[in-house]
């Protein structure tokens, strides 16, 4: 695998996205794990390539990840969300996992072996507030134990490891979580919902009953509070909305092939679709105009617990989200009308039926009205940035 | 003020100046109605910088961060 090793990110990713884009309608048809492309993520060693160099990884930057993300978004959405939660997870790990002795060296096996990370924040009971737990880890001596209701684990019966929130202790308030790794020997879990859903349905994200047992040290040493606003929240909008750009991407290609093909055929008449097409080019430049001052905020931010957890930070993150998740919607709408039968038909160059459901979860992982109320109770304290380049 | 606004799981009485208010249940959104109540008690407003999660982790980081806001307001 050396060669693979010493290749480009870009080449490597490369590979994986074509291997993605070759399974993805039959992933969304049959609702199944995008298994061809997590194995060609592991063959071209992508799952580790944000753990620092020195315990096996690449150093990758986020952006570097986001541009991934974006990548196999254009492929298979499926596997570009998967890809994009296991480094949402592995994130976690190497901000606040650094000083931990079981954690480094979970990161250097997830550097050997390529292992996959899944995450169990939601939990049945807790209204979607994912900084809320009802259940609660037990600490015996050196041991934990951990039962969980969680309603959703995305590809969970196929990670090999998942890390799981839960209350710190059992007289812990419902905001006073920890977060901690199961890698898959060490927990079982019995499904209770199946995933059966409008799109995004080979990230396979069924229910399940979460049965854990291991050492206490696999426990993060920092309050999930601070992991989640350090690390969790703003690297789930960026990379996330990375995997949204990249699905209104490819459905702004099949418009502008449409369109192209429409225009060769009768030369000097404009296609009807064309100033539609120049209003989707548009939108996609602000989507991505938005992810990437994201994406910069973030790098220049992460050094910096303070800024981090700043209220202004937690705004932009926010308004990453929200703008990427609606505008993604409106672009793929364009590009429907601009294919038209043909957008609308599956199986044809143009079809948009799969990029069109996907991209309707975008607005509903982490409600975007949860997500407006949070802002908004933010902007009670916090004051506008009047600054054009900050 | 803590009591009213904090949606703590335990009294406010119970808590020592330097407890973690995180700890005792204390969500973002209760912290920024907290900030509220206290700029609307002492007439001042929190700067942007004072505006993160370590301000309100206890009653002494809220004093404190209250005692720079005044005390740069006397000095100036």
């Amino acid at each position: 695998m050396t060669i693979s090793v010493n290749a480009s990110l870009a080449e490597r990713a490369g590979r994986v996205a074509a291997i993605a884009a070759a399974h993805a309608d039959d992933v969304d048809a049959q609702a199944r794990f995008p298994q061809e492309a997590a194995d060609a993520m592991k063959l071209e060693r992508l799952l580790s390539i944000q753990v620092a160099s020195n315990l096996g990884g690449e150093d990758a930057s986020l952006s570097q990840v986001a541009e991934i993300c974006s990548l196999l978004g254009q492929s298979c959405s499926a596997a570009a969300m998967m890809f994009a939660m296991h480094h949402i997870k592995l994130s976690s790990l190497v901000t606040h996992g650094a000083d931990s002795a079981w954690h480094r060296a979970f990161m250097r096996r997830i550097c050997d072996e390529q292992l996959l990370l899944a995450s169990a924040t939601t939990e049945g009971g807790i209204g979607g507030n994912l900084r809320n737990s009802i259940c609660a880890i037990s600490v015996n001596g050196d041991r934990c134990t951990l039962e969980k209701d969680a309603t959703v684990i995305s590809y969970g019966a196929y990670a090999d490891a998942i890390l799981i929130t839960s209350r710190a202790n059992a007289e812990a308030a419902s905001t006073d979580q920890v977060m901690t790794a199961f890698t898959r020997d060490q927990y079982s879990l019995e499904r209770t919902q199946i995933w059966d859903t409008l799109g995004m349905r080979g990230t396979c994200s069924d229910g399940y009953l979460f049965k854990g047992e291991a050492p206490a040290e696999q426990i993060l040493p920092k309050p999930f509070a601070e992991i989640a606003a350090q690390s969790m929240l703003a690297t789930s909008h960026l990379l996330w909305s990375a995997v949204w750009y990249g699905i209104a991407v490819n459905a702004v290609v099949r418009a502008q092939n449409f369109v192209r093909a429409a225009a060769r055929k009768s030369p000097g008449v404009t296609p009807p679709g064309a100033l539609r097409l120049a209003e989707a080019s548009n939108l996609l430049q602000l989507v991505k105009s938005n992810v990437i001052a994201g994406l910069r905020e973030y790098e220049t931010a992460k050094s910096d617990p303070d800024r981090l957890s700043s209220m202004s930070f937690a705004v932009a993150m926010n308004n990453v989200k929200v703008g990427a998740s609606e505008t993604i919607l409106t672009i793929i709408n364009h590009a429907m009308l601009i294919c038209g039968i043909l957008g609308y038909k599956n199986g044809t160059p143009f079809s948009l039926g799969r990029h069109l459901r996907d991209a309707h979860s975008a607005q509903l992982m982490i409600s975007n009205d949860r997500i407006l109320g949070n802002t908004s109770n933010l902007l009670l304290a916090h004051r506008q940035d009047t600054s054009l380049t900050g | 003020m803590l009591a009213r606004h904090g949606g703590l799981s335990m009294a406010a009485g119970e808590l020592r100046d330097d407890s973690d208010l995180y700890k005792a249940g204390l969500s973002s959104f209760a912290s920024v109605q907290i900030m509220l109540a206290i700029e609307e008690a002492f007439d001042i407003e929190f700067p942007d910088a004072l505006l993160n999660r370590r301000s309100f982790q206890s009653i002494d980081s809220i004093a404190l961060a209250v005692e720079s806001i005044t005390g740069s307001a006397a000095a100036a």
